[in-house]
């Protein structure tokens, strides 16, 4: 049964994107990611370590970009300015690569959003011409913004960065579902393989994930673990669950049939 | 020349290139992207941008990361 989904005009079957921070070693990650199915990877841009050895492999040497979607992310900007700059570098760094994704944070013990420079960058991105997937708060009418303004998905969080406390306000998601006719991908706040497929049941399009992986005990079976929940969580979506019955039950077993009751 | 490189100053030869920088770096085919008083300086033209006394420089690389 093919379920594929689009962003930016590009097909992908899994809708599980993956970070690629907090391994332990770079076979780590490759293990991992392998094990994920993702096809979308996440990387941070930062600064040379000048006097390093230059020998050194690098993150690319793992897995490189003939293999995987890059998906550079603006992680620690702080304002639209930073968040900007950050992704032109990414550009010329990738070879024009066009699609990204953006977070301008807020606040460094949250790292709650700060929608305010999202939206200014989101703004100057798009003009720019990239394809911008942009990490936001669950607020509907921001989501709504977002979308207006060009972002080619909308990836609000679904508890804070890193902390592993699962699917908060599955109200708000809904909501931001409900309206968007873009890909909706809950980012940041997955904890375990029940939260993924939660979401996935509220109808996202896909995950972005990087704690809930790097930091389990065993990083490449809680890999696995997510590609199922993700696959789990979408196929429910898409069959339809039962109806809740609060207050009566209802035999899955034939009422009629039933052998005489003892006396 | 001072050159500012990622937050340091950093004495380096005068008529140094961006590709001259890069190589002096000991990290020529390395994927850098290098921006210049808050500009890129596209890979194409690496070879023919003079760097000059005092500019500023950021030089960056894919890491790991979410």
């Amino acid at each position: 049964m093919s379920d594929t989904f689009q962003i930016a005009g590009k097909t992908y079957q899994s809708r599980l994107i993956v970070g690629t921070g907090k391994y332990k070693d770079f076979t780590e990650t490759r293990a991992a990611v392998d094990e994920s199915g993702a096809e979308i990877v996440t990387v941070a841009i930062r600064r040379v370590n000048i006097g390093q050895d230059a020998s050194q492999p690098s993150l690319l040497d793992y897995l490189p970009p003939s293999q995987f979607t890059y998906l550079p992310n603006t992680a620690g900007c702080y304002t639209a300015e930073d968040a900007v700059r950050t992704l032109r570098l990414a550009r010329e760094l990738l070879d024009d690569h066009r699609l990204v994704k953006l977070e301008v944070l807020g606040d460094p013990n949250t790292l709650f959003p700060n929608v305010r420079e999202t939206l200014k960058a989101a703004e100057t991105l798009v003009k720019e011409g990239f394809d911008v997937m942009v990490y936001t708060s669950d607020d509907p009418i921001i989501a709504k913004e977002l979308e207006q303004i060009g972002c080619c998905a909308i990836m609000p969080l679904a508890s804070l960065i890193g902390s592993g406390m699962g699917i908060l306000n599955p109200w708000n998601l809904r909501l931001i579902i409900e309206a968007a006719k873009v890909p909706v991908l809950v980012d940041a706040g997955v904890g375990t393989a029940s939260d993924a497929a939660i979401a996935m049941e509220l109808g996202c399009d896909g995950i972005l994930m990087n704690t809930a992986i790097a930091g389990a005990q065993d990083p490449v079976r809680m890999a696995r673990a997510m590609k199922l929940a993700v696959q789990a969580g979408r196929d429910a979506f898409l069959a339809g669950r039962v109806p809740r019955k609060l207050y009566s039950a209802d035999p899955s077993s034939p009422v009629t049939g039933m052998i005489a009751a003892s006396k | 020349m001072q050159l500012s490189l990622n937050g340091q100053q950093r004495e380096f030869p005068d008529g140094l290139t961006v590709a001259g920088l890069i190589e002096h770096l000991e990290l020529t085919g390395k994927r850098v992207a290098l921006e210049r008083n808050g500009d890129i300086v596209p890979k194409s033209q690496h070879a023919s941008t003079l760097l000059a006394h005092g500019d500023v420089l950021e030089m960056v690389v894919a890491v790991g990361g979410g």
